[in-house]
């Protein structure tokens, strides 16, 4: 079974989501996306500076075997990407929800972050899948 | 469930990601496609290729029917143990299958042809055979591991019963050794140097974990793709089919026109093709940004619409690779549209990769 950590919030999309302190958010796909992606061999990233919307595309991971839309969880704008991630897109594999995170993002409004998956929900959810 | 192989045990033991390949449940990879990719152009890797086929025709009439099945000619085997690489045709000449002919003698050759067309092919065959003092005899009981990269068969060699190691040792590339049940061939679909073994299978598991232990790793048929795919080789159900003459798959040079009397399966249409020149070709392409080429996708070349018939990421490269088939005249670069784009890859002449290197001028 794959690593569902309790603390982060999760998107039917399998993308997880972090508040930050500093009331921004960071966003990766999980553990159970790395897994079903294989390989990653690149990863486009959203532009900093940009508006999304809830359940926006706002970039890709593709792998050798197919190329997955990265999907915003929350209407708001990006701050940071995770350049490293360019050279080195197995970090995803390796390090899902650690060094794998792929942006940062202001959401429009924090307490929608709340409404998305907890743990529990996002297990039910892969279980059923599978 | 699907079929399995002796191999399956070993491979839930190494903790494989098993998925259905033309009704056989196999090792996609072990954790990680592109290690083992790595590990195959850089030491020796491992794969279980039981699921493919492995059929002896034996008789008086053995050379004479290959002779009439094949579009390569198995007249020009006239060493033990030499193999050769050819395609079965219809009688349109499309490709029904490519697969590696041995020779053992003029009376006795081994065929081990592809997993997923076992069912076609020996149907094809059996039907040619009808009328030919043959005997055509499938070899279900023998499992295949196919041990490649640069240090596969050193590896490999102090495994094999005490009797065949020297023979073994001295094996010539595209040769084979055949006996005390081993059949040893120094053959192989990756484009490096290596073995393919075939074997009873209740010896199987044993040589498998003997080769764990000399450090070869196992290797899925993801592995398997990408190693073909850089060294050039095709697949037979995505670069050729029933409905595509060796002519248009870059598999000119397998068919042997001479004797001109020879009268191979398919050679008529096919030689009505190579005079009038054909309009299509198979060529390799080489995508310039970042993105993965992947089968189906629409290729904008000099001569007109295309498309491609396998692609991948390539790990010895860094940067994707495809096979694809375009009409003629061939230009240097082209466009392939990939989700709504369209990026620009240069046009190759396979293989990509050789010997661990590019090939590529740049």
């Amino acid at each position: 079974m794959s690593e569902i950590p309790e603390e982060l919030k999760y998107t039917k999309s399998h993308e997880w989501v972090l508040v930050n302190e500093d009331g921004t958010m960071t966003v990766g796909i999980t553990d159970h996306a790395q897994e079903l992606l294989g390989d990653l061999v690149f990863v486009e990233f959203p532009e900093v500076g940009n508006r999304y919307g809830t359940d926006e595309a706002c970039g890709v991971v593709e792998s050798v075997k197919a190329a997955s839309d990265i999907l915003a969880p929350v209407s708001g704008e990006v701050v940071e990407v995770n350049e490293a991630l360019s050279d080195t897109p197995e970090v995803i594999n390796q390090d899902p929800y650690g060094d794998g995170w792929i942006y940062k993002m202001r959401p429009d409004d924090v307490a929608e972050v709340d409404s998305l998956l907890d743990a529990e929900a996002y297990r039910a959810l892969i279980e059923a899948e599978e | 469930m699907g079929k399995r192989t002796p191999l399956y045990e070993a491979h839930v033991e190494a903790g494989a990601k098993l998925v259905d390949f033309g009704g056989w449940d196999m090792p996609l990879h072990y954790g990680s496609r592109i290690e083992e990719h790595r590990q195959v152009r850089r030491d020796a890797g491992m794969f279980d290729v039981s699921h493919m086929g492995v059929v002896d025709i034996e008789g008086p009439q053995a050379q004479a029917l290959l002779r009439r099945l094949l579009a390569n000619d198995v007249a020009r085997l006239r060493a033990p143990g030499k193999a050769l690489y050819s395609c079965m045709l219809n009688e349109g000449g499309g490709v029904v299958d490519d697969l590696l002919v041995y020779y053992l003698s003029d009376t006795n050759f081994r065929i081990v042809i592809n997993a997923a067309t076992r069912e076609t092919d020996l149907a094809w065959i059996a039907g040619v055979a009808r009328g030919f003092q043959v005997s055509v005899r499938e070899r279900p009981e023998l499992a295949m591991i196919a041990i490649q990269g640069p240090q596969a068969r050193a590896k490999t060699v102090p495994l094999l019963p005490q009797a065949l190691r020297a023979g073994a040792q001295g094996l010539e590339p595209f040769f084979a050794l055949c006996a005390e049940d081993r059949f040893v061939a120094r053959t192989g679909y990756t484009g490096e140097d290596g073995f393919e073994i075939m074997l009873p299978a209740e010896h199987a598991t044993p040589l498998w974990n003997a080769l764990l232990g000399a450090g070869v790793r196992p290797a899925g048929l993801g592995a398997r793709d990408t190693l073909r795919l850089e060294a050039g080789m095709n697949l037979y159900g995505a670069d050729m089919d029933q409905t595509v003459t060796p002519l248009e798959s870059g598999l000119g040079w397998t068919v042997a026109w001479e004797p001109a009397e020879r009268n191979f399966l398919g050679r008529e249409p096919l030689e009505r093709q190579r005079a009038q020149g054909p309009s299509r070709r198979l060529v390799g392409l080489v995508l310039e940004d970042r993105g993965v080429l992947r089968a189906h996708q629409r290729v904008f070349a000099e001569g007109g619409e295309g498309v491609v018939t396998s692609g991948s990421f390539s790990p010895t490269l860094g940067r994707s690779i495809a096979l694809a088939r375009v009409p003629l005249p061939v230009g240097e670069y082209c466009e392939v549209e990939i989700r709504g784009r369209r990026l620009r890859a240069s046009v190759v002449r396979p293989p990509f990769v050789r010997h661990g290197r590019s090939c590529l001028n740049d």
